[in-house]
């Protein structure tokens, strides 16, 4: 059981996937400008990421390794996420228009956000079971909300600061991401427990 | 190598299958409501009612954000019809968003016209050809009468002409009788 916290707290905070792995810098980017689009796209990506880490995890497992064709993982993987995000905007669009809205136009661009592949990837090496590659996932999606959410607050807070003219708009913005990615370095001792 | 094929082969038409079938499984057709206020409203593309064209305006209507008594083009009938579809009072047309006129296309005096091109840019529904230091023309079919193209011409050379009843623009008018007064 504490082996399933583990997983969940080291993918949210000690290895953030955007501060500490690197991974999903375009979204991190292009979207936090605002806090209500960093809400929505952190809700799309947690959906999408959770489910592509437990269908990827199933298309390893049965799939690919008793066929010893580890090397097709990144093509197979990448697939069967384009397909989740397609399945699950029809279905959300019928179910709960509402939510549709919400998430719009976030859901497809999700396809293209490399943390998506990247920890059904990190699943494969690191061998996790079904249940802790769903966690993993989750816990992952939901520090790439948490990383995102924090940002665009900060960034909006920015808009009103008086920033020197040199580092307005971006380069403000990526000295904070690098200061916030320095924050999350101090989660690193809770990895010792582990 | 054909395993690899095979398998790749295998994960596609299962994936295709499940899309192909939540397609068909999860349809959804559009707002039918607006979609049913677009269809009364007169397609002028007039932007008088305050939105960028009818469709918006039907989306505002549905929403709840605008009243049905915008649209100066549609006139009381269609004030009258939107009332119908949606189970709300007849309201007068707002005067803030014009008044009714009778049906008119837009004519340009091509004596006078200097091929500016700046009416074309202004018609919603492309319904004026030429180009530029060419002379234009309204292709009157078209026209909407929405009188977008007057305002930016320089020389005054569009006027809106009230189309004459003929024969095959003559239609049967709608009831008289006011809906509720009765009581």
């Amino acid at each position: 059981m504490t082996s399933y916290i583990f997983v969940v707290i080291s993918a949210v905070l000690v290895n953030n996937v955007v501060f500490v792995r690197i991974l999903g810098l375009c979204p991190f980017m292009g979207v936090s400008k605002k806090l209500e689009t960093a809400v929505g796209m952190g809700a799309a990506t947690t959906f999408v990421l959770t489910l592509g880490s437990g269908s990827s995890y199933l298309i390893d497992h049965y799939l690919l390794q008793p066929f010893d064709l580890g090397y097709l993982r990144t093509l197979s993987f990448i697939v069967v996420i384009a397909a989740i995000v397609q399945l699950t905007e029809l279905v959300i669009h019928k179910a709960s228009p509402l939510l549709h809205q919400v998430l719009g136009i976030y859901l497809p661009l999700i396809t293209t956000n490399c943390a998506v592949l990247g920890i059904p990837l990190l699943n494969a090496g690191m061998r996790h079971d079904l249940l802790e590659s769903l966690l993993f996932g989750f816990g992952s999606s939901v520090g790439f909300t948490l990383a995102l959410v924090l940002f665009a607050g900060i960034r909006e807070r920015l808009e009103g600061a008086d920033v020197p003219a040199p580092f307005k708009g971006t380069a403000i913005a990526m000295v904070t991401a690098g200061l916030m990615s320095l924050a999350f370095m101090g989660f690193a001792g809770l990895d010792r427990v582990q | 190598m054909l395993t690899a094929l095979l398998v790749m082969t295998g994960i596609a038409l299962a994936l295709g299958a499940a899309l192909g079938y939540a397609a068909v499984r999860f349809r959804t057709e559009g707002d039918p409501l607006v979609d049913k206020i677009d269809a009364v409203l007169p397609q002028t593309q007039c932007g008088q009612c305050g939105y960028p064209g009818c469709k918006p305006y039907a989306q505002a209507i549905a929403s709840g954000e605008a009243g049905i008594n915008q649209c100066p083009p549609g006139g009381e009938d269609g004030i009258r019809k939107l009332a119908d579809l949606l189970g709300r009072e007849f309201t007068p047309l707002s005067e803030e968003h014009g008044i009714e006129k009778p049906k008119a296309v837009a004519v340009i005096d091509e004596q006078t016209c200097i091929g500016c091109t700046l009416c074309i840019q202004a018609c919603p529904v492309d319904a004026i050809v030429g180009a530029a230091k060419q002379m234009h023309t309204v292709v009157a079919p078209l026209c909407t009468g929405c009188e977008l193209c007057i305002a930016p011409c320089p020389v005054d050379c569009i006027a809106m002409v009230s189309v004459a009843e003929t024969v095959p623009t003559w239609k049967w008018r709608y009831p008289a009788a006011a809906i509720g007064k009765a009581a």
